[in-house]
């Protein structure tokens, strides 16, 4: 009997009034776990019962203990007739099966009903006692940590980051069973949401499964989602990153700790040499494959890196060496049995080496219910429609969903090979279901990961600190897909040290891919910043802005949003058209987010998302990204009109108003965005770009691009212009939607990242929000044009609304705005969006960059462990004799913008030759495991490049101020940090699911004050659970779904929420600050010996 | 393109006050958007109406939600749904019990019921408040006066406590339950000249000399009840059943006590002897002293009988207006100024003591205490 879990049930307050003569209730508690039921005695004539039970003990598996929710139930207790339920506490009691999380949940929950909303609150108190049964512990996954956080948890360091893990289970849906139809809608809407808690618990223990299989104890990034799929049934899958995570106990105890990594690596520093194979693929068949699908389908080459998947509707028509490809891939896949996925997005410095662009795949599927009894799913697959006979596939196939994932994973995979890269990061999967159609999605950002950061001796410290790295794709061979690979050493000052440490704030725009044989037409410059490297002229990713990536001014919020109509149709037919649509509306979101990028005078796009909803009359398509300029890629071009008829007098004149209109609109922005990069004079510029020949490329037209290629405008000098050609009324809709886009008022920002480029001083101040908008489409002959126009409208109305609702917030920046999409009914869309408003000081900016170096130290130290290691490590280093004063010279070069150390520039060597690369990597490890033996200690600049960076900047993220909290207070933040504070423990993940129905839609103030209150709700039921556990904080809040449906006839509607974050506990620095901090000296101490042991 | 539907939820609940005050003021969202179009908002953030419509409601439908919880306000600071700063709490139920005192003086003495609500359409016609502020208003008061009707110890505490309010907020709602308890006239066209504050203050006074609480013995040892048990009392709506007599009435003994104090004015010698003292004591020091010395008796007789009466719910009501009429309005046609009416005041409450045979000097000087206070305050145009 692997555990005891211990309820005791306190006291209820507020409860309704369930006797109307005596306005009264007797109440009573059913407390329920698996099947066994306890109940507490009737308080008889109260609100506000004081049962003060017993412990309720239930003596259960462990597998139980995690899958199961624990249910409590209020009664009125009734003696003539039956018992009137009040409503129900769910808990997750998961938090409480790992050491290190919560050890109790003890507070007052709000009792909560389907029907009725929340009606009063209850007072418990669980606890569990785990017994430790090792052999049990294979079918439970029990001390296994999850996080919704996308980044290594801040009070953790990585030992082993395995990779990526996922796992999906099927049900049937309560809703759709025959039993439905006589039970009432409570207990219909009861038993959904309890199937939904048992199978997330089941897909959570699954995973813990696999990650204990891979030996690591921690899932980063984990999202879970719910495809709804109607009568075919209900799916709950979930993606995460499955590390092996040590928790610093003590912000100064932590150095000792990483000796364990360091004895494991010596043992197969070289088992990532094939890993170096990745790179050479880009010759391979898919290359080709993608070049030809995409001018198959338009008679335009697509201007920009990303995009190798344009969607798998074109897939569709390609030939058979994707297919021999794909085939290949599987085998590989067999032997790798993983994907180099990572569902990260935010990585520590200078772990990412190259970005090569974002990748996505889609793939459009039938959910067939009639030949689909078992959850069977046929491939409805677009890739070709006559596979759409499905005789051609095994329908006993029981992992159909399964299936559907690993292909589509396999295509992203390949997708990144032909970028020249070996990892996929920033990783995400959706799904959009409308009826029996379902558009699966991935997407990610195909990376090179650093190998040489791995082996790099420099870094050992931070390496053992936070990254002791070991991805199972680099192990390619290896039988269990995972091999230990701890390459590190004192050393590093060897040559090939110097040679390849690229700078760090541009190493990862330099492309990964060979230059003469490019996945797709882009335009290769000498990085802006090092000189030494190609880079493209735009990059798009789905990451967030890496930590030491150097930015020019500010970034912003850049949204493509799109609509296509598409007629009704059942079955085949409509997979079929809209696999046709999808590959133009990515290229027409592509070219919208090209359009106001360029617009914006920024070069690069963080965090992109780009969410397709399938509706029964049409697709939207909702891409959002913070746009940047980076200081490594080339200076946007101006966006250039062009006319079809030249001749035209008043035609003329109109195009040169349009043109004056963007430029001043350029212009504008570039103001706005403070975007004045440092103009840098020829000679420095060097080499400059040898083939010309790619520019007639660049152009983007609709039909003949050949025409136009005079068109391009001189006077932009050597800078691309962007050509939009007005010679149809598709163009001119979209020369005006780009000019429609309205800046936020002033004081505000936003941005979908994280956090926002060029504002680093932020305040505690913090709001997190859910707006949802649902809007009906009143044309009755819609087209695309006048549907745009009004779905740009709702965004824009939306955006504004909430710059108002937040004006009080001023100066603030709204940060990952997270926008969803849904078309409910034929002629509504939903639009939800969670995003969190924080505010800055412009003031303390300055005050930041004067503040005393030690005083900063201290700062940074407060911040978070991650962060903390690397001033530490640099006092550590003997040979250092001025520790911080890189850092303050890395500090002011980063503030203003412009400075690179000329130093810094000088530290990195240009590479062509990936043979070279190779054999030098080779050589270094040889060089470290000399080293090692001896055990001295040296440091390159690389090292003291990269980290004060990344320690200055996160100085100016971390102003403490001197608000306090109060203790019943819970913060909730879709950021992974909380501004000015540290968070000091992760209590486990929040992952509730609510129904609300109402049959009473007009009493409880029509649709709004029906969503209004259960949005407050979920967020009250949310914020308790957390408080429970002792946190006071959410991060890495998410609203996974939220669906709507209502019926105004019937006076109905019903909402289903399912929302996820981290409980944390958070102190304020301020608070922090009155501890006395560890010296850094004392720190240092074992820092060295530590470097002692692992000779 | 229509928004059906339009939600904004922050988990920190915004409470904008400008909107939060036109809500209190019971105007509908579209009066509310107008008004706000009026304060040049949309000129000062560059926004349209539409945003303006969708805030506005927003913000209605939160205090909505919020109002049920207003009605206990230490609910509000126990319940999950709304995070709200503690400062925002605070001013949330100030602000839904500030009340307007024209509307207050209307209704101060009338008995808080349905058929006065049913007249509050005129009273709102009189005091221009609109109506559904004025009905607002009327619940609150209502609200509270059955809340503390038959709780003990000080009023004023027992609102504080019960709903959170600013110490002087509550003193002005004790009045107001004190006079809706007591049901003292006040309409009549005489006592118009008294202001709402005017009334408050005597109800303080009364309240401050008469009560239970005031006296130096209460019967039961006095505990300062936490908002919590309080709480718990209020939602089990069961009260202390041992409770004597509540603060908002008058103590039955102390009043029946006041008729022993008729002596001085039944009794000749005492009288006379009374008169001497104070006049002796007033002589050259009031303008007013020949008016006094004719008046004494006529005014002596008035003051006392006053307390005398008020053992009588009916001849309760008229104490203001006795007063008023008997006190008052001779002084004020005789042309006392407020400094002869103090004067005379203190000294006809001192001189019993010298007074032989008069043995309820303590019992004349607590009611003289308040009476004084009253008079003082009233005495104006």
């Amino acid at each position: 009997m692997p555990g005891k879990l211990k309820v005791k049930i306190v006291a209820g307050r507020h409860l309704p009034v369930m006797d109307r003569a005596s306005d009264l209730t007797d109440a009573f508690v059913e407390v329920k776990f698996g099947n066994t039921t306890f109940k507490t005695d009737v308080y008889p004539k109260s609100l506000n019962p004081q049962w003060n039970s017993e412990w309720f003990k239930f003596e259960v598996d462990d597998e139980e203990l995690q899958d199961e929710p624990l249910q409590i139930t209020v009664l009125d207790h009734d003696t003539y007739s039956a018992n009137d339920a009040i409503g129900k506490v769910y808990i997750d009691i998961d938090p409480l099966l790992y050491s290190e999380a919560a050890t109790v949940i003890s507070g007052w929950f709000p009792i909560y009903d389907t029907i009725h909303g929340i009606r009063g609150e209850i007072n418990v108190v669980v606890k569990v006692d785990l017994f430790n049964d090792l052999n049990r512990f294979r079918q439970s996954s029990c001390g296994v940590k999850f996080f919704c956080t996308t980044s290594i948890p801040k009070c953790y360091r990585a030992v082993v980051i395995h990779g990526f893990v996922e796992e999906l289970v099927v049900n049937e849906d309560p809703e759709y069973q025959w039993i439905d139809r006589i039970r009432t809608p409570r207990a219909s809407n009861e038993a959904r949401q309890r199937l939904i808690s048992l199978m997330s618990g089941e897909l959570q223990r699954k995973i813990g499964l696999k990650v204990l299989e891979m030996r690591g104890n921690a899932v980063v990034g984990y999202l879970q989602c719910f495809d709804l799929e109607g009568e075919s049934g209900l799916v709950v899958r979930a993606i995460g990153t499955a590390c092996t995570l040590d928790k610093l106990s003590n912000t100064s105890a932590f150095l000792p700790a990483c000796n364990s990594p360091s004895k494991e690596m010596k043992e197969s520093p070289l088992v990532h040499a094939p890993s170096h194979g990745c790179r050479s693929t880009h010759n391979s068949p898919i290359h080709t494959a993608t070049g030809s699908r995409l001018t198959q389908n338009f008679s335009v080459s697509v201007p920009t890196l990303i995009y190798t998947g344009m969607g798998s509707g074109s897939a569709g028509k390609e030939g058979g060496p994707f297919k021999t490809l794909l085939r290949q891939q599987t085998q590989s896949a067999l032997e790798q049995r993983e994907f180099p996925f990572f569902t990260l997005t935010t990585f520590p410095p200078g772990f990412l080496l190259h970005v090569g662009g974002v990748v996505s795949a889609r793939s459009v599927k039938l959910l067939d219910r009639i030949h689909n009894p078992a959850f069977v799913g046929i491939m409805g697959n677009t890739r070709s429609y006559k596979l759409l006979d499905w005789n051609s596939f095994n329908s006993d196939e029981p992992e159909t969903r399964d299936a559907w994932w690993a292909e589509i994973r396999q295509e992203i995979k390949s997708h990144a090979k032909a970028l020249g890269c070996h990892a996929v990061v920033g990783y995400s999967e959706s799904t959009s279901i409308c009826e029996e159609v379902c558009i699966l999605s991935a997407s990610g950002t195909a990376a090179v990961l650093n190998p040489r950061f791995l082996q790099d001796g420099t870094m050992e410290g931070c390496l053992e600190q936070r990254l002791s790295w070991q991805p199972g794709f680099f192990s390619i061979g290896s039988e269990k897909g995972e091999v230990d690979f701890f390459p590190q050493s004192q050393d590093s000052s060897s040559l090939l040290g110097i040679e390849e440490a690229s700078p760090p704030g541009c190493g990862f725009c330099h492309i990964p891919y060979d230059e003469l044989n490019m996945p797709f037409p882009a335009h290769l410059t000498y990085c802006y910043n090092c000189r030494k490297q190609k880079v493209p002229d735009v990059l798009f990713t789905t990451i967030d802005l890496p930590v030491e990536a150097i930015v020019v001014g500010k970034g912003c919020l850049i949204q493509a949003r799109l609509c296509r109509l598409k007629k009704k149709a059942q079955a085949e037919a409509n997979a079929t058209s809209i696999s046709n649509l999808l590959p133009f509306m990515e290229y027409e979101v592509h070219t919208q987010l090209m359009n106001k990028l360029k617009l914006r005078g920024m070069n690069a796009l963080f965090g992109l998302r780009i969410q397709i909803t399938v509706g029964e009359n049409m697709l939207m398509g909702l891409a959002s990204a913070t746009g940047v300029y980076l200081a490594a890629l080339p200076t946007p071009g101006g966006i250039q009109i062009a006319g079809k008829t030249p001749n035209d007098g008043t035609y003329e004149q109109h195009i040169s108003h349009m043109q004056k209109k963007i430029n001043d609109t350029i212009a504008k922005n570039k103001e706005l965005y403070e975007i004045n990069p440092p103009e840098l004079p020829e000679e420095i510029i060097g080499s400059p770009i040898p083939e010309p020949r790619q520019r007639s490329r660049l152009l983007r037209s609709q039909s003949e691009s050949s025409d136009e290629v005079t068109e391009l405008d001189l006077s932009h000098g050597k800078k691309d212009a962007f050509v939009l050609e007005i010679d149809d009324t598709d163009a001119m809709e979209d020369v005006h939607s780009l000019l429609t886009d309205v800046p936020p008022p002033s004081g505000f920002y936003s941005c979908n990242t994280e956090i926002m480029p060029g504002i680093n001083n932020w305040t505690p101040e913090i709001q997190m929000f859910t707006a949802v908008r649902v809007s009906r489409l009143s044309n009755i002959n819609p087209t695309n044009q006048t549907l745009n126009k009004n779905f740009n409208d709702l965004c824009e109305n939306l955006l504004k609304s909430l710059y108002f609702k937040l004006r009080s917030m001023v100066p603030c920046c709204l940060c990952h705005v997270n926008f969803t999409v849904a078309l409910p009914e034929d002629e509504l869309v939903q639009i939800a969006v969670t995003a969190v408003a924080i505010t800055y000081d412009k003031n303390q900016a300055l005050q930041a960059n004067k503040a005393p170096t030690e005083k900063s130290q201290q700062r940074a130290s407060t911040d978070n462990e991650e962060q903390l290691q690397f001033p530490l490590e640099l006092s550590s280093d003997p040979l250092s004799s001025q520790p911080f004063s890189p850092a303050k010279e890395a500090l002011e070069g980063a503030s203003s913008h412009t400075g690179i150390p000329a130093a810094q520039r000088a530290t990195s060597v240009d590479y062509s030759s990936f043979a070279d690369r190779c054999n030098s990597w080779i050589e270094l490890i040889k060089l470290k495991a000399q080293t090692i033996r001896r055990g001295s200690i040296k440091t390159t600049t690389s090292l003291e490049k990269a980290s004060p960076l990344a320690e200055g900047y996160l100085r100016h993220r971390s102003v403490p101020s001197g608000t306090n909290s109060t203790v019943s207070v819970v913060k909730m933040t879709p950021l992974s940090f909380l501004p000015g504070a540290k968070i000091t423990k992760y209590l486990g993940i929040i992952n509730m699911f609510f129904i609300r129905e109402t049959t009473s839609l007009r009493e409880e103030g029509g649709v709004s004050g029906f969503l209004h209150a259960f949005i407050a709700e979920v967020f009250a039921m949310v914020r308790a659970h957390v408080a429970a556990l002792g946190g006071n904080a959410v991060v890495s809040y998410i609203m996974k779904q939220c669906v709507f449906m209502e019926n105004p006839n019937k006076n109905q509607a019903q909402c289903l929420i399912n929302v996820s974050g981290d409980a944390v506990i958070f102190v304020r620095e301020s608070e922090l600050e009155v501890l006395p901090a560890p010296p850094p000296a004392a720190a240092a101490q074992p820092a060295g010996s530590a470097g002692d042991v692992t000779t | 393109m229509s928004s059906d539907l339009d939600v904004f939820v922050g988990n920190t609940t915004l409470i904008d006050e400008e909107v939060y005050r036109l809500w209190l003021d019971g105007h509908s969202v579209a009066e509310a958007v107008a008004r706000r179009l009026r304060g040049g908002v949309l000129e000062r953030e560059g926004t349209s109406v539409a945003v303006l419509q969708s805030d506005t409601r927003d913000h209605y439908r939160t205090f909505q939600m919020l109002e049920r919880l207003l009605h206990a306000p230490p609910r509000l600071l126990q319940q999950l749904l709304f995070q709200i700063p503690p400062e925002r709490q605070a001013l949330l139920v100030q602000r839904y019990y500030a009340f307007d005192e024209a509307l207050a003086r209307e209704l101060l003495g009338k008995k808080l019921s349905k058929g006065t609500k049913k007249e509050l359409d005129e009273v709102s016609a009189r005091t221009g408040v609109g109506i559904r502020s004025c009905r607002r208003q009327f619940d609150n008061f209502k609200r509270v006066f059955k809340a503390v009707e038959e709780l003990r110890g000080p009023l004023a505490e027992n609102i504080q406590q019960l709903f959170l309010l600013p110490p002087a907020l509550a003193r002005d709602y004790a009045a107001i339950v004190f006079f809706a308890n007591s049901r003292f006239e006040t309409g009549k066209r005489r006592l118009q000249f008294l202001s709402f504050g005017d009334f408050a203050a005597c109800a303080q006074s009364m309240m401050a000399h008469w009560s239970q609480g005031a006296l130096g013995t209460p019967k039961t040892p006095k505990k300062p009840q936490k908002p919590q048990s309080m709480m718990a009392h209020w939602s089990q709506g069961a009260l202390a059943p041992e409770a004597a007599e509540p603060d908002g009435d008058l103590p039955k003994s102390f009043l029946q006590d006041l008729k022993e104090l008729k002596v001085l004015v039944s009794d000749k010698d005492l009288l006379d002897q009374h008169k001497s003292l104070v006049c002796s004591a007033l002589r050259g020091k009031i303008s007013v002293y020949n008016e006094l010395e004719a008046n004494f008796k006529a005014l002596s007789r008035a003051l006392v009988n006053v307390g005398g009466k008020l053992t009588h719910a009916r001849d309760v009501r008229d104490f203001f207006v006795d007063l008023v009429e008997k006190v008052i309005e001779p002084c004020r046609s005789d042309k006392w100024s407020p400094g002869d009416l103090r004067l005379f005041l203190t000294h006809y409450t001192a001189a019993p003591r010298n007074l032989p045979g008069f043995r309820h000097q303590a019992l004349w000087e607590r009611y003289m205490a308040a009476i004084s206070a009253c008079l003082l305050r009233m005495y104006h145009d």
